[in-house]
């Protein structure tokens, strides 16, 4: 940890250690791209996932690195405020990015500049658009109803 | 009974369906085929193509996305037929009850003959509502 | 929500109908691959905001019906994760060898779909007669063939009756005595070898860019399981070891999983032995959980399934993301199916072994003619590479 925090510096802006292998990162979005080539590549850490989260005031997008030769996993947390829903795509260092970023997108309105496909992955083709089902707030579920599919009489 | 209808009686062929199962029903109807269960004995065929079937087993919560295509298969299936919703999910749901991406229980969808509970039903629960099935159509 | 469990190819050989692929090709070589997922997409992180922690363990059991323990122990070590509570002795044994006892019927599983695909039907038959006595095990341990529902955060729900024990060890028994039987007429038929040796490798590089894990990571020399890694249950108490090959083409992949069959049904021994012996609670209470935030991971028989949920003190997760082991390795395809023959595409798209739940489309489309091959197309061609190849070696 003390390494992090020394190589770091002031990017990093909070470093929590839940249990001695869940260790939680705060930077700053603009620092990402910096921050993940230290752990992707220097560090040599295996990019497990990332989840977005709608923390009702902002958003957060946590990704998660394993450094299997210890059995710990860092945590990088990043806010995106509401009203400028953009970050920086990381397929360009991680090609394994693509699916997980279209996730996110598909299901919380977060747009990725720089990925190469970023459409839905996994909602149906006559999904509303503009509705995240992720979300809490107006973007959200709310009641969606149903279609009445027609009944074929055998 | 019609003569279509004793014919069916002579042997099913059935077609499989998969609509966003958890793929535990799935395994256990291909389960049948194993040498311990071993359906084909009593003619009970699983087909490539649902222009052959005579039965459509029909597993999962019917996923949004499915929805067009199981009207399809329907369409696609030559008379008589007979739909077998297959383990809890087609029922109603199972745990996924509520879900946005459901389209509703199967038989909101198209018409269902015969329902086999379970998550997932035994491989002799399959059999016995088939079983149970040939029973009506006598 | 979104579960995303990955979608991939039908492998079933019954899935619905045709579209499925979407191969670009030219002549006889892929040149490019498309996945289209979403059809198994059951908004599954949703509804775990809905449901009480303990019912999530129910909910998540059934995201595959074949790994089916695999979610609930990702799960349940994330919540623990988060309470900082530490599960009872026999509790971790017992859920050991409930993982374990899964992880060989996954594996059988899969060797019978991986003969079926080459053409050799009678291995397939066979491999899946072998798996039903697991799954009487599983009956007559837990309760269910599948779904067993034995674990909730805090410990299992169930104990084992140990009176079962000696019909276990000796079911395992002849599991492993026709296993060896199998693999040693598998690496002896050179038809066999040359459909597997070489084909579909996956180098370390692009092991790590896509964040591969399991087997498929294993079979390319990358010596990741979080069993080891990072221990939990009762892997830090039994004595095994990790498997790995060097080569990452279809054949060590084949041959990672055999290995890890053997070593499974000796944890599973090891297991009954260490149970005889620790008695004591199974469960250990959790009161409440408190607002913070868990991460849980388990290496299922596919590689690593990831949980990651947060808590506002509230009775449900108010955020549960689950990143099963097929959503990283399915972008793996990428890499090992351009270049390689239509006949073999099949073949390598079942190696990383997706789960059939995480399954979804991957269409074939040719750029010139538009031609639209099904999964039925590509079996029949791996089939008749199997065919030539017999003619050619006289068997």
């Amino acid at each position: 940890m003390k390494e992090i925090k020394e190589r770091l510096g002031d990017k990093l802006l909070n470093i929590y250690e839940h249990t001695p292998n869940r260790i939680y990162l705060d930077i700053k979005r603009e620092d990402l791209k910096e921050v993940v080539e230290y752990f992707f590549l220097e560090r040599d850490m295996r990019f497990v996932t990332a989840s977005g989260i709608d923390g009702r005031k902002e958003m957060e997008i946590l990704y998660h690195f394993s450094e299997d030769s210890t059995g710990k996993i860092y945590s990088l947390r990043v806010k995106i405020p509401k009203d400028d829903l953009k970050i920086d795509s990381l397929t360009s260092l991680i090609k394994g990015a693509e699916f997980i970023e279209r996730e996110i997108f598909e299901m919380l309105g977060i747009e990725f500049t720089g990925h190469p496909n970023l459409t839905r992955l996994l909602l149906a083709e006559d999904w509303p658009e503009g509705i995240y089902p992720l979300r809490r707030d107006e973007k959200g579920i709310r009641d969606l109803k149903e279609r009445n599919w027609e009944k074929k009489n055998g | 009974m019609g003569w279509k209808e004793k014919i069916l009686k002579r042997s099913l062929w059935v077609y499989h369906l998969a609509t966003g199962p958890c793929n535990n029903c799935d395994i256990e109807i291909l389960d049948l085929l194993t040498p311990r269960h071993d359906v084909e004995r009593f003619g009970i065929k699983l087909v490539g193509s649902v222009r052959h079937a005579d039965v459509l087993l029909v597993t999962g919560i019917v996923n949004r996305k499915c929805v067009p295509r199981v009207l399809r298969i329907y369409d696609q299936m030559p008379a008589p037929k007979v739909v077998i919703a297959v383990g809890a999910c087609p029922m109603g749901g199972c745990v996924f009850k509520g879900s946005y991406n459901q389209a509703g229980p199967l038989d909101k969808i198209i018409p269902v003959d015969l329902y086999i509970p379970g998550c997932p039903p035994k491989p002799e629960a399959i059999i016995a509502g088939i079983a149970k099935l040939l029973e009506k159509l006598k | 929500m979104a579960k995303a469990v990955v979608p991939i190819g039908p492998y079933h050989p019954l899935q619905e109908e045709p579209e499925h692929f979407l191969l670009t090709v030219e002549g006889e070589k892929v040149v490019d691959v498309e996945v289209h997922i979403g059809y198994n997409h059951r908004g599954i992180e949703k509804l775990a905001e809905h449901k009480s922690w303990q019912q999530v363990t129910f909910l998540v059991a059934r995201i595959c019906g074949i790994c089916s323990t695999s979610h609930p122990i990702a799960y349940c070590n994330a919540v623990e994760n988060l309470c900082r509570v530490e599960i009872p002795e026999r509790a971790k044994y017992i859920r050991t060898l409930v993982g374990e006892l899964e992880r060989i019927h996954s594996h059988l599983l899969w060797l019978g779909l991986a003969g079926h695909f080459l053409g050799y039907n009678t291995v397939w038959m066979w491999v899946w007669k072998w798996r039903e006595p697991i799954l009487d095990i599983f009956e007559a341990l837990t309760g269910n063939r599948n779904h067993y529902d034995m674990l909730l955060p805090g410990g299992v729900r169930r104990d084992l009756n140990e009176e079962y024990f000696p019909w276990v060890r000796k079911e395992l028994g002849e599991v492993k005595k026709n296993l060896e039987m199998l693999s040693k007429a598998i690496l002896d038929d050179p038809v066999i070898i040359s459909r597997l040796k070489g084909i579909g490798v996956l180098t370390q590089e692009d092991v790590k860019n896509y964040g591969a894990v399991g087997p498929t990571a294993r079979a390319s020399g990358v010596k990741i399981d979080v069993r080891k890694d990072d221990p939990y249950a009762a892997y830090d108490l039994i004595r095994w070891e990790v498997a790995t090959c060097e080569n990452g083409d279809l054949l060590d992949k084949v041959v990672v999983r055999i290995l890890e069959i053997f070593e499974s049904i000796k944890m599973v021994e090891e297991c009954m032995d260490a149970l005889e012996k620790v008695k004591g609670e199974i469960m250990a209470t959790i009161k409440e959980v408190p607002p913070g935030e868990g991460i849980g991971h388990h290496e299922a028989p596919r590689g690593e399934t990831f949980h990651y949920v947060r808590s506002d003190g509230g009775s449900s997760p108010i955020r549960h993301k689950v990143r099963a082991p097929t959503y990283v390795n399915l972008p793996t395809c990428k890499a090992t199916l351009p270049g390689s023959q239509l006949a073999d595409a099949i073949i390598i798209l079942a190696s990383i072994d997706p789960c059939y739940c995480c399954t979804e489309r991957v269409a074939v489309v040719s750029d010139r003619k538009k031609k639209y091959l099904t999964q039925e197309d590509l079996i029949k061609l791996s089939w008749e590479k199997t065919e030539r190849l017999r003619r050619k070696y006289g068997r």
